[in-house]
This record gives structure tokens, C-alpha cells and sequence, in this order.
């Protein structure tokens, strides 16, 4: 485990996330403590209210921790204001959503030059980073197309391609699956799997443990706390039998 | 992100609603048209009284003798004398008398033909020239000849333009015709400025029994010296009568500028009260727009995740509302020309007046930079909001 001297590339150091509702305070994230390093495959996985949502809007700088510290790439995130938190995901951060998210008027090839844009890269340079980020998600040939002329799949992987546009240090898979068929959302994990291969920080956010199996790595959150943190393959993560259940 | 990336999307959004985009728009074009037709409008009768009081004179000043308050009456020498010590600033004088009483050739009565007893220098004043015969002279005046020079419509009318040396009747009275003026006017009516006498003032006043003159005419060596000219004249007039009752002095510019000035405030009034769609049209900008960012609430968290800042979220929304209203502007520019160029032979066609609806490039400037920035303005209230969305609700915003 060579890889784990380096510093983590996600640190959270005893965060906590309050919300009020009313008079009730809603404890999402109750002293969460994890290490997520360069280059792993990481798998949150928890019920609906588990907190998952909350850690995904914090690694993805949405959102910053009541307390304790979030530490992206060495900065601390809680001490950014809104500017520097937006310039902050453009640069670090690939989103891939569950409902897509793409802009409907825009064409595939200026859906993934979207962040590029805010990155404040010339037309040129946007159309050739998106051209090949569409090409490696293998849709080199629908650049011309609305999002609505695209099946559900073929949409997922172009917001992977425009999750990879901008070269980013973590991508932050939220659900990626969840309105795809079986079939097309296996294609869409094995797509972050190679990516993954490829060398980047993929980090995965489901309430599905037959998905989470597809992570090296299992984070498991209940009640706003880490129940489980280690190998999926562990017999601990319980991924596996769920799996084998949900078959 | 640079600006102009901006319009692209503004651009693009707008083409994206070409139908909500042109309602939206069309409050700031029916606004702008009207002011810049409004504007025209003012612009034309400017011009078209301008020329109309020009051809009255606007180098001359009027002196009308109330014939109260004074007991001395002041003779056409009188005038003259003062006219004469003020040379440099007056270069002629005409007393001007003029006559009722029916003008017949023939049998036949002329009845809207006007007759003034005038002097030499009359034609001179008026910038008249003659087409045939010769002008009222010293000598007419001096023996009260009953002499006329006549209009052209009268000679091409009823002398078939043979006039000189025919006679008529003023008032029963015989007169010979001794000269024609040119045409005045492009086409000779009736009654209009071709339709006219001209006798020696002195055979009018006696004829009509008046006397003296009651009102001369006096031309001047410089137009801009109307009201340094105008001045002198009364203190001449009140050294002699000694009351400022006795006499009046106008001049045809000063009653120009009057009205110039009244136009103007007509006009900017009704300007203003288009101007008022103006503001109902940027607040339909403003509705819309809010709807619009409600609509796209999605697309702002989107575009937010993938680290759109708050300015860039802000100078798309203002800059889309700037740029429907800017075109809506520009719209309101080609329609107001459009209907510039249909009220101008409107104009002509129904009132048989030569007005030209002439829209002023001041009014087209502010009309556009006008346009635009009610699109700020009004754009910027429901930019803000967008601006201002938190990326986590818009993103689960459906």
C-alpha cells in the first residue's frame, strides 16, 4: 500500500453537517473521518438519510462542513468563499449525475465544453478537448446531437465525457446507474472501471451494494457515521451477498 | 470566461425562444417606434413651420400703430426718418395698408383675392419678382395711381397672361395692371399666395379711408440682429409717441421661436408619455426573465457543479436580457423609420402638406442606448436571483 504515504487526495477530518428543519437539528454527517487517495476506486455507499448525500455534496465543494475540515488536493475547502468554490470544482472536480444534467438546448460537443468554457479555454482548444473526451466515451459520431436525440446510456456517457473534459482530480459519481437499464448501466460501470484503470480517483456515491461492489473500496455511512471502511472483496463491506440476494 | 462568451449564450437561449424572445420584445419595439415616430413628428412640423415663416420672413420686423394711447400720429416719413438713422441694421421699409372690398374682372367676382397697399420696396422686402410689366413706383405713391401689380394665378386665370395694361375693380374703383409677380407657389390655388394685389399704399389708405398706414413692414440687413433691431425700434417708436401702448413691434422669427419652443414641449411630452411603454416593456423583460430563470433553475445548478461563478451566472442572465431588449430596440428602430416613411405620405397625401417625419439621429441614439440599458436594468434583478441560487437545490430542482 505504497500509494497511501503520499498525502490523501480527500481528507475529511472529523467533519459534521448540521441542517435545521424547523426545531429539529438533522445531524447528515456526525464526525466523519476518511482518507481517500490518488488514484483509488472508492464505493459510498448508505441508505436514503445515511448521509451519503451530504458527503457527495462536500467532496464535490457544493457544499462546505459545519465543522471540522475538507481538505481537496491539500486546500481547505471550508475556509473558500463561493468564487474560489466554484473555480475550485471547475478544476478539481468531474460530476457525473444520475438524472444526466445535461443542458437540453445545447448539442452534445457544447455540453461537454461547458466546463471548459468556465475554464477559460478558447473555442478551439473546446472543441478539441470535448471532440476527444466524447471519442474515448466512444461518441465521436453524435457531437451534433441534442441530449434528447440520444438514448439514456449514450446521455450517461456523455456527461462522463464532460466529467473528463477538464482533466479533474476526483470524479464523483452520484447514482450514475439509477435510471438506466441493467444492461446500460453495467456498460456505464465498466466505463468508470476503465477510468479508473486509466489512472484517475473515482468516487462513487449509491444506495445499490450490487453497484458499490464494482469499487475496490467500500464506504459504508449510517446515520451520518462510517460503519465501514476497507476492500469490497472484504466479507465485512457487504456488498457481496446483498448482491447475491439482489439476484 | 470572457464577455462576449455571454452573448453566445444569450444568443443562443434567445434563438433556442424565438417566439417568447419577439413578446418579450415587442413592449420596447412598439416603444421605441412611437417615440421615434413621435420624435419625427415634432421634427417635421419643426421644419415644415420653418419653411412656411421663412417664406413670410423671418428677416423682418412688423410695426403695427394701435392708434391709442398717444395723441401724435406717427406719417410713413416718421418711420422712414428712423429706418434711414439705422441704416446699417435696416435696408428697407414698407408701410402696408390693407383692403377689403370685392375684386372684379369684369362681371366677375374674385372673392378670396387679397389686396395690400404697399410701397416700393415691398416686392424687395418679400423677395417678389416680377414676371412681366413693371413695380409699384415712387410716382404712384406720391399721385395715389390706381395702379396693381398683380399675382400670377390672377394673370394666368383670368388674363390668360396677358394682364398688363388690362384694368379691374377694387371696391368699384378702376385700376390698371401695370405688373405680374413670379410664381409663388408649385401649384396656384385659390386664395393662396398667387392670388393677390398689390396697389400703392397711399391710394389704399385713402380708398379704405384709414389715413396713415397702420402697419409697416421693415427688412433687415441681418437676421440675427432681430431682437437687437426690434429693441431699437421700440425706444425710436416710444422717443417719438411716448407711450408703449401706442405701438407694437413683432418680429416673424421671434413668433417662430415661440412656437418652435411650444412644438418642443408637445413633443417631448407625448415623447415621455411613449417613453412610459418603454418602462412597461423592460418590466415585461423583467417577468419574463424571472420566469426564465425559474424555468432554467436546473441549468444555473449545472452550470454552477460544472464551476460557473456567481458573475458568470449574473452577466448571462443581464446580457440575454440586455440583448432582447436591445434588439427589440433595434426592431423599433427599422419599424420606426417603416412608419416614418408612411406617415410622411400620410401626411402629404391626406393633408396636402409638405411635412417630412423626419426621425432625429439624438432620438435614434437614445432610443437604442435607451433600450439596452432598460435590458440592464430590468434584467438585473432577475439575474441576481439566479446569481444567487445554491447549486445543491437548483441541481434537485424540477
Amino acid at each position: 500500500m505504497d500509494q497511501q504515504k503520499a498525502p490523501p487526495l480527500i481528507e475529511f477530518r472529523k467533519v459534521c453537517k448540521t441542517y435545521h428543519m424547523g426545531d429539529t437539528v438533522v445531524r447528515a454527517a456526525d464526525h466523519i473521518d476518511l482518507s481517500i487517495y490518488e488514484g483509488e476506486f472508492v464505493a459510498i455507499v448508505g441508505k436514503s438519510g445515511s448521509g451519503k448525500s451530504t458527503c457527495m455534496n462536500i467532496i464535490g465543494c457544493l457544499d462546505v462542513p459545519t465543522s471540522g475540515d475538507y481538505l481537496l488536493a491539500g486546500r481547505n475547502v471550508g475556509e473558500m468563499n463561493k468564487n474560489e468554490l466554484a473555480e475550485f470544482r471547475n478544476e478539481k472536480l468531474g460530476f457525473i449525475f444520475q438524472q444526466y444534467n445535461l443542458l437540453p438546448k445545447l448539442s452534445v460537443l457544447d455540453n461537454v465544453a461547458v466546463p471548459l468554457m468556465y475554464a477559460g479555454k478558447n473555442r478551439r482548444e473546446r472543441r478539441e478537448i470535448a471532440l476527444h473526451a466524447l471519442d474515448s466515451v466512444g461518441l465521436a459520431d453524435k457531437t451534433r446531437n441534442l441530449p434528447s436525440q440520444l438514448s439514456g446510456g449514450q446521455q450517461q456517457r456523455v456527461s462522463i465525457a464532460r466529467a473528463l473534459a477538464n482533466n479533474p482530480s476526483v470524479i464523483l459519481a452520484d447514482e450514475p446507474t439509477g435510471a438506466l437499464d441493467s444492461r446500460t448501466g453495467r456498460e456505464v460501470l465498466d466505463l468508470l472501471r476503465s477510468l479508473h484503470a486509466a489512472g484517475n480517483t473515482v468516487v462513487l456515491i449509491t444506495h445499490d451494494n450490487s453497484i458499490a461492489a464494482t469499487a475496490e473500496r467500500v464506504i459504508r455511512l449510517e446515520d451520518g457515521r462510517v460503519t465501514f471502511d476497507g476492500p469490497a472483496d472484504s466479507p465485512a463491506s457487504g456488498v457481496h451477498k446483498e448482491e447475491v440476494v439482489g439476484q | 470566461m470572457k464577455i462576449s462568451e455571454s452573448f453566445v449564450l444569450a444568443l443562443q437561449n434567445i434563438r433556442a425562444s424565438k417566439a417568447r424572445a419577439f413578446l418579450t420584445m415587442l413592449g420596447i419595439i412598439i416603444g421605441i417606434t412611437a417615440v421615434m415616430v413621435i420624435v419625427g413628428i415634432g421634427n417635421g412640423m419643426e421644419g415644415y413651420m420653418r419653411s412656411m415663416f421663412q417664406g413670410l420672413g423671418t428677416n423682418t420686423l412688423t410695426i403695427t400703430m394701435t392708434g391709442s394711447g398717444s395723441s401724435r400720429e406717427l406719417s410713413v416719413d416718421d418711420i422712414q426718418a428712423i429706418v434711414d438713422k439705422n441704416s446699417s441694421l435696416f435696408t428697407a421699409l414698407s408701410p402696408t395698408v390693407s383692403m377689403r372690398g370685392t375684386v372684379k374682372v369684369g362681371s366677375e367676382s374674385l372673392s378670396s383675392t387679397s389686396t395690400t397697399g404697399v410701397g416700393e420696396q415691398y416686392t424687395t422686402i418679400k423677395g417678389y419678382d416680377l414676371e412681366q410689366g413693371r413695380n409699384i413706383n415712387y410716382v404712384d405713391i406720391v399721385a395715389r395711381n390706381r395702379v396693381c401689380v398683380v399675382g400670377n394665378y390672377i394673370d394666368d386665370i383670368w388674363f390668360s397672361g396677358r394682364s398688363v395694361g388690362q384694368t379691374l375693380r377694387i371696391a368699384g374703383d378702376k385700376f390698371t395692371i401695370v405688373g405680374v409677380l413670379d410664381q409663388q407657389e408649385d401649384e396656384m390655388d385659390e386664395g393662396g399666395s398667387d392670388d393677390m394685389l398689390l396697389i400703392p399704399y397711399s391710394t389704399a389708405a385713402r380708398l379704405s379711408g384709414q389715413g396713415k398706414p397702420s402697419s409697416y413692414t421693415v427688412m433687415l440687413a441681418d437676421e440675427d440682429q432681430t431682437d437687437f433691431a426690434s429693441d431699437l425700434l421700440e425706444q425710436e417708436l416710444y422717443e417719438l409717441l411716448r407711450s408703449e401702448n401706442a405701438y407694437r413691434v413683432s418680429s416673424m422669427s421671434a413668433v417662430l421661436d415661440t412656437m418652435t419652443e411650444m412644438i418642443g414641449v408637445v413633443i417631448t411630452v407625448l415623447a415621455v408619455i411613449a417613453g412610459i411603454s418603454l418602462v412597461v416593456g423592460g418590466v415585461g423583460i423583467m417577468n419574463i426573465m424571472l420566469v426564465s430563470v425559474t424555468e432554467r433553475t436546473r441549468e444555473i445548478g449545472i452550470r454552477k457543479a460544472l464551476g460557473a461563478k456567481e458573475r458568470y451566472i449574473l452577466s448571462q442572465f443581464v446580457i440575454e436580457a440586455a440583448v432582447i431588449s436591445a434588439l427589440g430596440g433595434i426592431i423599433g428602430i427599422v419599424m420606426g423609420f417603416g412608419l416614418s416613411s408612411v406617415a410622411t405620405v400620410a401626411i402629404s397625401t391626406l393633408l396636402e402638406v409638405e411635412m417630412a417625419v423626419t426621425p432625429t439621429i439624438q432620438s435614434i441614439l437614445i432610443a437604442f442606448g435607451g433600450s439596452a440599458a432598460i435590458g440592464i436594468v430590468f434584467g438585473y434583478l432577475p439575474a441576481r436571483k439566479a446569481a444567487l441560487l445554491n447549486p445543491i437545490d437548483a441541481l434537485r430542482y424540477d
